[in-house]
């Protein structure tokens, strides 16, 4: 029947949108975080505001995986729409507790689990006085039998349900009744699992706390001095600005004044929205805006005339499905390319690439900085995966360095300096020197403008004027190879390397773990930015075969590097892609790798 | 007065500091001559030049921003969404004097949505729009602000409906509309100070002849139509504050709105029944005047006591852009509370 799985197992739960389980699905991982074995949730769900199908997974790991597991250990089944596919994703040995009135028959028949049947109906018809209430109290029914399944105290649910219901004593109360209306039904009805438990552990989750990656990134933005913020409601980027504007209502508002020290603006679509933000970097404040990819779309002329015209801006892409309006509620890394290069003509950008949310942080602060140092946009891509989901992280950083505001001139600089020119290398980086509107000197002014300009930014359509321009920008692009987030690289001297960015990281972690006991050691390299830098050629250099990891079919990454690389180089690298619209996790890097050795090993000349 | 304070203005600027780089438009363009009563109206009025942003999206009345006050900052953005960086400017810093310029089918075509969510903010704004009816740039192809029935230099009668652009913002809340003609500096001029007084979204529509593609016969945009069909509704005189100035007005038909900055504009009121703070009224006279084939000139519609959208927003009277780390990051203890580590 399987092996016994101990601190290390996932929990699907399987409901409808729209009835309540998210605070169910909390409490129960912030139990199992308490008993201080990590757990890493995920939310897997529907474009849908009430009736479709979602789940939600807990997985407890004790080694601290933080990606998706594909093996599903336990299952609590209370769709009936999507019943017959959730009994089949049940891993052979693992157990089920389910609506009693569904029926055990046929496909939902197998021999190889344990069915839990629990009237949840009928004990919340019973015990849930509330009719209102009813619903929602269910899905805390489920809480307390799993708590009874898996042996965790109640004090340990009650902690968490406090947690959860912290500014509401009488709801957590009321929650308390219903996990026990499902422990007490456990005890009495149902026999002890047998393949799954928990065990208290000790030094794995020491000051670890969660967050989701959107309230990170706008954490990132408050420390980072932004004040200005637009932004168009889409999922999954919305909670991003919702948490900045939540954070700033907070701790930015003068008590005594009512006055706010940040303007935020809900803009009527998303090409308004960079065009707010870009206007108020031109004007001289740190602003961002946060979208996915169909705001990306509307957002290119914008993006664009400020690569250009050389406007800070900062961008969080919280990736989701496409193309088109694809998948808005599940994740993926599609805009790479997209952003890298958004705009006509010769445009390029920095594109930071956090793989973890505590990197979500400190990028946003990274790109606010950068965006005033090199005057232009700056994207942070971050995805549904990462953004949304909540994620058991370390404790943040307080900044200790000031703001990088960038090459600024001012009244007093002028005056040194009256001649100068707008678009000027003067420190042979590429990045010029700029005033902002309201500097009182005669000299501060100058034309921003999108068609093509000369250094001291005057109309120019002269060829070699443009030329050296594009010359410049290119210089510029290369000063931002030194000055974005480097890669970081954990290398023993192996022949196999792994190249990721972003979110696939955490599949990468558990991928290398298991490749290990496969008799596969490998070294990893995670690009944290683009343009690329150096090390990442270097680190090809060093390895005879690299695989490229990224989710998304057309392998963006691997695309730019065959763009950058030189072609002993590019021979090298093999892709592997994961564009399913769900998280990838370890089997979609190791299954595939592993099918590679065995095939280059067979075509001859592969060591391993 | 001696000959030195007869040629600097209120700031103690030369009229030649309110001047730009020469034109690029044709001769004989009414952009021009509203370049030149900008020029007017900003060194009447005395604004600082280094407090100006001068916004602009693209088109030929886009381009005129290059041509006034060469100290001020510049920036001419994309077509049809100026008001967008218009927004963001001023949130970034208030204290900024937003002076947007755009055309009919900047403002009535690609950047109607913006021009319509700039008005409902009520940013504090002084928006022209240079209308002539026409795409001059491309060379000659109809805008949404062309009337019914006009017709095409080289061919072809507009049978889709126009868009009023003063009809529309005072629909959507607009707290200051008027229409001028470019030709008309002694209405135009005050009107434009008037604008720079007011607090919120100002919209001018000036109409603006295109000699080049939309002063011929059958257009409703030339000077000769405008000249026989201008209505005037009121002929404003502005006194800026503490400015002594003698208005040329008749006793008994002037018209006294106070403007924010506790400035007064008077209105003559050729028309007596008109009301320039009544937004139904307003709607009704450019209907009407429409109705007859005529244009309406004069302030409009005007209110003084809505909330711009910096107001709305309670942002502080310092501007953004000057906070600094200590003003703007949480302390350590509030930090550690949100970021693990409390």
């Amino acid at each position: 029947m399987g092996n016994k799985a101990v601190n290390d197992f996932t929990i699907r739960v399987a409901t409808v949108n729209g009835s309540g389980s998210q605070s169910s699905n909390l409490v129960l991982t912030n139990a199992i975080f308490r008993l201080g074995v990590p757990v890493a949730p995920k939310n897997v769900f529907p474009s849908n505001i009430e009736g479709l199908p979602t789940w939600y997974d807990i997985r407890a790991t004790a080694r601290g995986y933080r990606c998706r597991s594909r093996t599903i250990d336990l299952l609590v089944a209370l769709d009936t729409a999507t019943w017959t596919q959730d009994v089949a994703s049940v891993r052979s040995g693992g157990a089920i507790v389910h609506e009693s009135t569904y029926p055990v028959a046929g496909l939902t028949q197998r021999d190889d689990i344990t069915y839990y049947a629990v009237p949840f109906t009928e004990l919340a018809k019973t015990h849930v006085k509330d009719g209102a209430m009813r619903k929602y109290l269910t899905n805390m029914i489920y809480v307390g039998v799993l708590a009874e399944l898996l042996r965790i105290p109640e004090s340990t649910i009650e902690a968490a349900l406090g947690a959860q219901f912290k500014s509401k004593p009488k709801a957590a109360a009321a929650n308390l009744e219903a996990v026990r209306v499902g422990s007490a039904y456990a005890r009495e009805h149902l026999p002890p699992l047998e393949n799954i438990a928990i065990e208290p552990m000790t030094g794995a989750t020491d000051e670890l706390f969660f967050i989701d990656g959107n309230r990170a990134a706008a954490l990132g933005c408050v420390m980072g001095g932004c004040t200005v913020s637009a932004w168009y409601p889409i999922t999954p980027a919305s909670s991003l600005c919702e948490s900045f504007i939540a954070l700033c209502e907070k701790y930015r508002v003068d008590p005594e004044t009512g006055e706010r020290k940040y303007a935020v603006v809900q803009a009527e679509d998303e090409l308004a929205a960079v065009g707010m933000i870009i206007g108020a970097g031109w004007a001289g404040a740190r602003a961002m805006t946060a979208t996915s990819g169909p705001g990306i779309s509307l957002m290119a002329e914008y993006v664009g005339y400020a690569s250009f015209a050389e406007i800070p801006a900062v961008i969080f892409d919280v990736q989701r499905v496409g193309p088109s309006t694809g998948l808005p509620t599940r994740t993926m890394q599609g805009d790479l390319s997209f952003t890298y290069t958004l705009g006509h003509g010769d445009t390029k950008h920095p594109v930071l690439l956090p793989g973890t949310v505590e990197e979500l942080y400190e990028d946003g602060m990274a790109a606010l900085d950068l965006a005033e140092r090199m005057q232009c946009p700056v994207f942070v891509l971050s995805d549904l995966d990462l953004g949304m989901n909540s994620w058991l992280t370390k404790p943040f950083a307080y900044p200790e360095k000031p703001f990088d505001r960038g090459k600024v001139l001012r009244a007093e600089d002028l005056s040194a300096q009256p001649d100068w020119g707008r678009y000027r290398d003067v420190d042979g980086d590429g990045i010029p020197y700029r005033t902002l509107p309201g500097t009182e000197h005669p000299a501060a002014g100058y034309f921003t403008r999108g068609t093509g300009h000369d250094e001291e930014a005057k109309y120019s359509e002269n060829p070699e004027v443009w030329q050296r321009n594009l010359d410049r920008l290119a210089r510029k692009h290369e000063t931002a190879r030194t000055l974005v987030p480097q890669p970081l690289c954990e290398e023993t001297g192996r022949a196999i390397g792994i190249l990721a960015y972003g979110s696939t990281h955490h599949a990468v972690v558990e991928a290398r773990d298991l490749l290990r006991e496969a008799g596969l050691e490998t070294d990893y390299l995670r690009v944290r930015a683009l343009p690329l830098a150096a090390e990442v050629a270097e680190f090809i250099d060093r390895h005879e075969t690299v695989y490229v990891v990224e989710q998304n079919r057309d392998g963006q990454l691997f695309g730019i590097l065959r763009n950058e690389l030189l072609p002993e180089q590019i021979a090298r690298l093999r892709s592997l892609r994961h564009y399913n619209g769900v998280s990838i996790d370890a089997s979609a890097i190791v299954d595939p790798l592993l099918e590679s050795r065995r095939e280059l090993a067979h075509a001859g000349g592969a060591r391993s | 007065m001696t000959a030195a304070a007869q040629t600097l203005n209120i700031i103690g600027l030369a009229r030649e500091v309110y001047k730009g780089s020469p034109t690029t438009l044709c001769a004989g363009c009414g952009h021009n001559s509203i370049t030149n009563h900008l020029i007017k109206a900003l060194y009447e009025y005395g604004v600082p030049p280094h407090r100006l942003a001068k916004m602009s999206g693209i088109g030929c009345s886009s381009k005129t921003p290059a041509y006034f006050v060469d100290r001020a900052h510049g920036f001419n953005g994309l077509h049809g969404r100026m008001p967008s960086a218009a927004t963001g400017a001023k949130l970034a810093n208030r204290e900024l004097m937003v002076l947007g310029i755009s055309g009919d089918g900047d403002t009535a075509s690609i950047g109607l949505g913006q021009y319509c969510h700039m008005i409902r903010r009520n940013v504090d704004i002084t928006y022209i729009v240079e209308n002539n009816g026409v795409y001059g740039l491309t060379k000659g192809q109809f805008s949404a602000t062309a009337d019914v029935g006009s017709t095409l230099k080289h061919g072809g009668t507009n049978a889709y409906t126009t868009i009023d652009v003063c009809g529309l913002a005072i629909e959507l809340g607009a707290t200051f509309v008027a229409r001028s003609f470019s030709g008309d500096g002694k209405q135009l001029v005050p009107l434009l100070e008037a604008a720079f007084a007011h607090r919120g979204t100002a919209i001018l529509d000036v109409i603006s002849p295109c000699v080049t593609f939309n002063d011929h016969e059958g257009s409703t945009k030339s000077y000769a139509y405008v000249k026989e069909h201008d209505v005037l509704v009121n002929a404003p005189d502005f006194i800026p504050a503490g400015k002594e100035i003698v208005v040329d007005y008749e006793p008994g038909t002037v018209q006294e709105v106070e403007l924010d900055d506790g400035s007064h504009l008077l209105l003559r009121k050729l028309d007596r029944e008109y009301d320039a703070t009544d937004r139904l009224g307003a709607l009704r006279t450019i209907h009407e005047s429409r109705t007859r084939g005529e244009l309406v000139t004069g302030l409009l519609f005007v209110s003084g006591d809505e909330p711009d959208l910096c107001e709305r927003e309670r942002m502080p009277a310092r501007p953004l852009r000057d906070y600094a780390e200590g003003e703007l990051r949480l302390d350590r203890a509030t930090f550690a509370k949100i970021a693990g580590g409390a």
